[in-house]
């Protein structure tokens, strides 16, 4: 049975687009071009908390203002010169933060949906390795997903190449003058150097793009094939591309993330993002087979399917926090300074976020999956998986703004344009793909045991 | 008070699977069946009440969880403040990071073990207790399903014989 996109969804995925695009256009277009437009949005927020306070008593706002007067005095001593100095250095760094931020909150958004396809696309490779027997029914969905993956890798990587043309500071490392400042940064520059870097990125992009264009062609060649040659082709590539894929998942992870922050290092940050991208794939295969279902499609589809992903969901949920709480005792406990400011500025100026994500992304889809039964409605499914999908969005914030843009973050037009944009892209390449298939894969020779499959 | 049981042997666990649904539809009660491993599904096609010890195990765990939190705030901070990495170890909270990977195994800890020992107490199993399997085989490779007889003898031997039984005897079984 083939799928038809549905002119509603298609509307709502370009209404997205368009709203998305907007608050894009103006994110970037309110940041700073100066140093003194960034020095006039910080003290019109400031100006705000001051005004916010001065609400709960007059008189105290009087005594704050003389204080604040003595403190100008005092600054008129013999160091005013250095002050100024300082001063101006911080406004510096303040205006590149904010004229970071509306890229910064791209990158995110891009990179977030990106991740989900590739996390898919590790899930069917795996599933195809190991020959499993209880998923061959959502094939097509998990292709239709995977189609993302090369729009949403190009977007990332041209976002890449406009850094390294200077066009932000997300890759500070990119910048000569901060590495001919930076020893730390300078002993790297044979792995961390612009050339390398993007060549990494195509080599990336390449691999996964190729097992993606070959499994989806194997698998439609299967569907009318008299013997199983396809699948087993299919079979062995995706067992290679496992291997490359983990590698290349791994180096992906400290280029186009942990190079944000280019003095800090952990060693675990590639099983990290890999527990990040995989449940965020696996809970949108999940999410979309559940609404293909409702809209009667996919009716070979069961319970029991829904409730293996929702497995999935609540155990690499654990996986993720184990990892993330692995990475944070250890440095926590050494507190190393040049490893441990990772973690106290997330702490400090991302404390809702960075503990908000592990309500989402730990104990509320530990509570709501706990339950066997609770796995198999699909209500329940949806809710942990809208709460899990924005919890590993704000993970990617998490791993990418406090670099980008200090303190000097909030979730605004640039922020929610971005997401917004992105999933209306995402949505409507991924149900495209969908409708060019059967949506299933009838030729697969687990196929039956698959519609059986009961738990 | 002894009362007549007939058993039935297989030799299959999808035969035995298959026979369980037949016998059920012909509206016999099985009493019980004995097996060498746990059959997958067999639960639902006896139609036995669903386990609860799944909301045990996520008490236990919550118990161990708790003498986790107090054992380490007596161990480490109430009763010998230790000063280990610099981390302060007057405050319960400032140090949970460290405690985080006891709370974990206690919590499985507790879960495991008092499952286990619940399960054992349900099952009515403790040590030197005389087997009740009626069969040794079913210790081995066989699978045997225990059904009371009402005078409906010939009836049940025939539907049992259909079903793929490879032994059928009638025994008396004292009580």
């Amino acid at each position: 049975m083939m799928y038809t996109f549905s002119n509603r969804l298609r509307n709502l995925a370009i209404a997205f687009m368009a709203i998305g695009f907007l608050g894009l256009v103006y994110g970037f277009f309110t940041a700073p071009k100066t140093i003194e437009e960034a020095k006039a949005i910080v003290a019109a927020s400031a100006h705000g908390d001051e005004h916010g306070a001065s609400h709960d008593d007059a008189s105290a706002e009087a005594l704050h203002d003389t204080t604040d007067a003595h403190a100008t005095d005092a600054s008129h001593g013999p160091h005013a010169a250095e002050q100024e100095g300082h001063e101006m250095s911080h406004d510096e760094h303040v205006f590149h933060q904010l004229s970071n931020k509306p890229w910064a909150a791209l990158y995110v958004a891009a990179f977030f949906f990106f991740m989900i396809a590739l996390g898919t696309l590790a899930f069917y490779a795996i599933q195809r390795a190991a020959q499993a027997g209880w998923s061959p029914v959502l094939y097509r969905v998990m292709e239709g997903i995977t189609a993302y993956l090369l729009p949403g890798g190009l977007i990332v990587i041209a976002i890449l190449i406009l850094s390294s043309m200077h066009f932000n500071h997300l890759f500070i490392w990119m910048d000569p003058e901060v590495v001919a400042h930076d020893k730390l940064i300078a002993g790297k520059t044979g792995f961390l150097n612009t050339p390398f870097f993007l060549i990494r990125a195509f080599i990336f992009l390449t691999g996964w793009t190729l097992y993606r264009y070959f499994s989806r062609k194997f698998s439609l060649a299967q569907d009318d094939s008299k013997d199983i040659s396809n699948h087993k082709k299919n079979f062995r590539i995706s067992a290679g591309f496992l291997v490359f894929y983990i590698v290349t998942e791994s180096m992906m992870s400290w280029d186009w993330i942990m190079s944000i922050d280019p003095h800090w290092f952990s060693t675990l940050f590639g099983w990290y993002v890999f527990a990040s991208m995989f449940v965020s794939g696996i809970t949108t295969i999940a999410l979309i087979t559940i609404y293909l279902k409702s809209k009667g499609y996919l009716e070979f589809v069961n319970d029991s399917h829904i409730h293996d992903l929702g497995k999935f969901m609540f155990a690499i949920s654990i996986f993720w926090t184990y990892l993330w709480f692995s990475q944070f005792m250890l440095i926590w406990y050494s507190n190393i300074p040049e490893e441990v400011t990772y973690f106290i500025t997330r702490i400090e100026d991302y404390n809702l976020p960075f503990f908000g994500m592990v309500a989402m992304n730990f104990i509320f889809p530990l509570l709501i999956l706990m339950n066997s039964d609770y796995k198999r409605v699909n209500y329940f499914i949806i809710m942990a998986g809208i709460v899990i999908l924005l919890g590993h969005y704000m993970d990617v914030f998490n791993m990418i703004m406090p670099s980008a843009v200090g303190d000097q973050w909030f979730i605004g037009a640039a922020e929610i344009g971005g997401f917004l944009f992105f999933l209306g892209l995402f949505i409507f390449i991924v149900f495209t793909e969908i409708t060019k298939a059967p949506l299933l894969a009838k030729g697969d020779p687990y196929m039956g045991e698959s519609e059986r499959f009961h738990y | 008070m002894s009362t007549k049981v007939i058993h039935a042997l297989y030799d299959d666990d999808d035969v035995l699977l298959s026979a369980v649904k037949e016998i059920r539809s012909a509206k016999h009660h099985i009493e019980e069946v004995y097996t060498p491993f746990p059959v997958h599904g067999l639960d639902k096609a006896l139609g036995l009440e669903d386990t609860r010890i799944a909301i045990m195990a996520f008490i236990y765990g919550c118990i161990g969880l708790a003498v986790a939190i107090a054992m380490m705030n007596f161990i480490m901070i109430e009763d010998w403040p230790q000063n280990i990495g610099g981390k302060p170890s007057f405050s319960y909270l400032e140090n949970m990071p460290a405690f985080v990977p006891i709370m974990f195994e206690m919590t499985v800890f507790f879960a495991a073990h008092l499952m286990v020992i619940t399960f054992y107490m349900r099952s009515k199993l403790w040590p030197f207790k005389k087997a009740e399997n009626p069969n040794p085989l079913t210790t081995d490779d066989k699978f045997l399903v225990e059904i009371e007889l009402h005078d409906n003898e010939k009836e049940l031997k025939a539907l049992l014989k259909k079903s793929g039984a490879i032994d059928i005897s009638i025994v008396e079984k004292q009580e």
